[in-house]
């Protein structure tokens, strides 16, 4: 059988990185189709060309036996190509009928049938199973709705083909049974379903075959199912064996260098003592809202504390501010890089040095020199890929930005205790060891290490010890002799069953 | 207590304040409430009026208008200008037309083609458009040589005056463009999502061309009014306009941030600016003190608006 949909020699640069290089498949008519790889591995490049949002450099998109050329996602939706981004696109001032008819009103001279577009969509909404009313604005809508909506935007433009990229991350399992059986029905109606996703365990129930990229090279193609399992799909996803990134080795705990006491904030009502040791790393995990983000803010002042201390050293740190807390040596690497870390437009070398240059210039006049210096010395140490200190850090990958960020508070002298959120997030295999490694040894020169994560393996690979959070309390500690995949996922799930918190170990 | 919360911060907040303020106004200031004053104080807000109608478009799509003022003078003048010398009012009227919607369609090509930053390319053509009104009138005034102009500002229909009726149905143009038209719904959602909208296949470059080209032909509109009211082409007339446009919108609960507009706030808006000029003229209050009084009013009005969104954002 011919196939439906084709990929050719697809090559796509960005500056200084090669996003695709020369990868060809194709897919047939009616099938459900995975795509996967690592984060950076080209398929959100791949999805942006085929949705006619950026041009491939070379190779070409044929469907249905005809050569495709997409300058506009207009075209592409005219060809019947339609993908569901995994950032949803909806205006959220407007109506869940005005979302799904956007830039294709039904109106006469420019003046929109607002009833026929009510009825249609009402209409189409039901036959898809979705009870959401099309007068609704979609600001009001749960983010599993509004994902919903976005899948019906496609469906409704009767598209030929469908990519949806990651669609379950904000579903519930129930939502994600309706858009199962959705994409059941759409495949069964002769469309092609492009299906990126994470979840190996989705892509086995869904899809008809899959295709593998790595680092912007075609891994694998796989036209049916039938000889792939789980293990190899994770070998031809990462290239090498993954048996152990983590890497964890001993060390002596020394004193203790935070004694958080009693510490209570406006979303933490109840008071949470925890402590962390020179050259520990200490691994909190919870599940999303536990209030691991939260203790972490309240720690380093980001947000008012109500009650509590925290002592660095043995000195009570009474100041809550985030200023305070840098000069007595705690610092915070948050959760959200794009958001509160990196500052964007800056280079590289200016966001290492942008909090450790008042140490170093007098009167406030910038030391260039020792600034450049700073610089270098952290990206030659931390090995952060950049052509230069000068490169603005939006062109850095994932990894490469939190190094930076992570040099920032290294080069702020007398850092003692370090809290990071999330260190990993977004960011590929290879640069998480990367990551893991720098931890070890900031902890090895004596600081104490706090890390928030909610990647279990990650907590229990690199943790010297595991306090689990749960509904804005800590739940359960472990040393890690005690670790357990098992027990510690239990405690960190919010037991309604029992009245009071089960305490595990101590 | 609670009820007077519920009711200010609702949806309808700003109308019952006005209410209030118009029924305390009409109370305490002696010859407010006439038909004589009523209409004096419409016709005073009949340029600001016109030109909230497009700026409403122009705030909702997150773009911005500095140069209003300086259209509203331009044309106002190339009104007048090409009226004496065609001697046709009606030639007149069109090349002002023509000169406000050429400066708006300017004015979008390159904040939308050239990507240049709306604030920076209206405080350019504010500039330049402001500096042609200068040259080509050498900076004096130019009277009107056809008694037929006037008849603009001064005909009426119905009692009221004309420039009044061309407001009001302005207004009524441009809501229902707001919530019924494509144009409406898509300025709305290019000023709500600019990806997403761009991502559904809605034509954001063209939107944004077409939303400040009206803006121009709007503005000319009020330039040729305005002339026909002060009885010549001022070159310095309308200074400051823009900024009372913008504040008159964000008064009716335009977002600067784009994505949320109403016609009827922006009516409610630039009403409460009138009423509080015409009260203090009334009460014979130094000129001076209006400009305080109009930067209270906004700041006011935008910490009621904070005040109103972060309340929803908790429910």
């Amino acid at each position: 059988m011919a196939d439906f949909l084709s990929f050719s020699h697809m090559s796509k640069t960005y500056p200084g990185v090669k996003a695709l290089s020369d990868v060809s498949f194709g897919v047939g008519k009616g099938s459900v189709h995975g795509l996967i790889g690592e984060n950076g591995a080209g398929k959100s490049t791949l999805i942006r060309i085929l949705s006619g949002d950026t041009a491939a450099d070379t190779g070409e998109i044929a469907i249905d036996g005809v050569t495709q050329h997409f300058s506009s996602t207009r075209d592409a939706f005219a060809a019947g190509v339609v993908v569901v981004h995994q950032e949803l696109q909806l205006v959220p001032g407007l109506t869940v009928a005005e979302n799904l008819r956007l830039g294709r009103f039904p109106n006469r001279a420019g003046i929109i049938d607002f009833r026929s577009l009510k009825a249609e969509v009402n209409r189409r909404l039901q036959e898809i199973g979705l009870s959401i009313d099309a007068d609704t604005k979609v600001a009001r809508l749960s983010l599993g709705e509004r994902q919903m909506i976005e899948i019906a935007k496609a469906i409704m433009l009767d598209a030929r083909i469908i990519a949806l990229d990651e669609p379950t991350s904000s579903l519930s399992s129930q939502e994600s049974e309706v858009l199962f059986r959705i994409i059941g029905e759409l495949s069964a109606a002769g469309k092609v379903i492009i299906y990126i996703s994470h979840r190996l365990d989705e892509i086995f129930r869904l899809c008809d075959g899959c295709t593998v990229l790595r680092d912007g090279k075609l891994a694998a193609h796989h036209p049916s199912m039938a000889e792939v399992t789980r293990d190899s799909l994770v070998a031809e996803m990462v290239g090498r064996e993954i048996s152990d990134i983590w890497g964890w080795r001993g060390r002596p705990a020394g004193e203790v260098r935070l004694k958080v006491e009693g510490i209570t904030g406006a979303k933490l009502p109840r008071p949470i003592d925890f402590e962390a040791r020179a050259g520990e790393i200490v691994g909190f995990f919870g599940l999303v809202g536990s209030g691991r983000s939260e203790l972490m803010r309240l720690v380093y002042g980001a947000d008012p504390r109500h009650s509590g201390k925290v002592a660095i050293d043995g000195a009570d740190s009474s100041g809550a501010s985030p200023r305070r807390s840098i000069r007595e040596g705690l610092v915070l690497c948050s959760e959200d890089r794009k958001f509160d870390g990196i500052v964007q437009g800056l280079s590289v070398g200016e966001n290492i040095v942008i909090s450790a240059r008042r140490h170093f210039s007098p009167f406030g006049v910038l030391s260039l020199r020792r600034e450049a210096d700073t610089a270098a010395e952290f990206i030659r140490q931390l090995r952060i890929r950049t052509p230069s200190a000068r490169q603005n850090i939006v062109n850095l990958s994932g990894g490469n930005q939190q190094k930076v960020l992570l040099a920032r508070w290294l080069a702020e002298t007398g850092v003692k205790v370090l809290i990071v959120d999330e260190p990993t997030r977004g960011i590929d295999v290879g640069a998480k060891a990367e990551i893991y490694e720098l931890l070890y040894h900031l902890a090895e020169k004596g600081l104490a290490i706090v890390v928030v994560s909610s990647e279990l393996p990650e907590v229990m690979g690199i943790s010297d010890r595991i306090l689990v959070m749960c509904e804005g309390r800590i739940a359960a500690r472990y040393d890690r002799a005690q670790f357990n995949e098992h027990a510690i996922l239990a405690s960190a799930l919010p037991d309604r069953t029992a009245g009071e918190p089960n305490k595990k170990a101590s | 207590m609670a009820f007077l919360k519920r009711l200010l911060l609702g949806e309808q907040g700003l109308l019952v304040i006005f209410v209030v303020a118009f029924a305390a106004v009409s109370i305490f200031v002696p010859s407010f409430l006439t038909e004589r004053n009523m209409l004096g104080l419409f016709q005073s807000v009949v340029t600001i009026g016109i030109v909230a109608c497009t700026m409403m478009f122009c705030l909702a799509s997150r773009d911005f208008d500095l140069s209003v003022g300086s259209i509203v003078a331009f044309t106002g003048m190339v009104a007048v200008m090409a009226s004496n010398a065609s001697g046709s009012i009606v030639i007149g009227l069109i090349t002002a037309l023509a000169c406000g919607t050429f400066v708006g369609f300017v004015n979008g090509v390159i904040i939308a083609k050239l990507r240049i930053n709306a604030l920076i390319t209206t405080l350019a053509t504010m500039q330049i458009v402001r500096g042609l009104a200068l040259i080509s009138s050498d900076g004096r005034a130019v009277g009107i040589n056809d008694p037929g102009f006037y008849q603009l500002a001064l005909s009426r229909f119905l009692g009221i005056p004309t420039p009044i009726w061309i407001m009001v149905a302005l207004f009524c143009v441009f809501g229902f463009v707001l919530n019924r038209s494509v144009f409406g719904r898509n300025t709305l959602a290019i000023g709500g999502n600019p990806e997403a909208s761009r991502l559904a296949g809605v034509n954001v470059d063209g939107m944004r061309i077409w939303i400040f080209t009206i803006q121009g032909l709007v503005c000319a509109v009020a330039g040729i009014l305005l002339a026909s009211r002060i009885t010549s082409g001022q070159p310095n007339a309308a200074t400051g306009l823009e900024l009372s446009a913008i504040s008159a919108c964000v008064l009716g609960g335009v977002s600067l941030a784009g994505g949320r507009a109403a016609m009827t706030g922006v009516i409610v808006g630039v009403l409460i600016l009138g009423i509080a000029e015409n009260a203090m003229n009334l009460l014979n209050i130094q000129a001076f003190y209006q400009y305080l009084v109009r930067g209270l009013i906004l700041l006011l009005a935008v910490l009621l608006d904070n005040v109103r969104s972060t309340g929803l954002g908790r429910k």
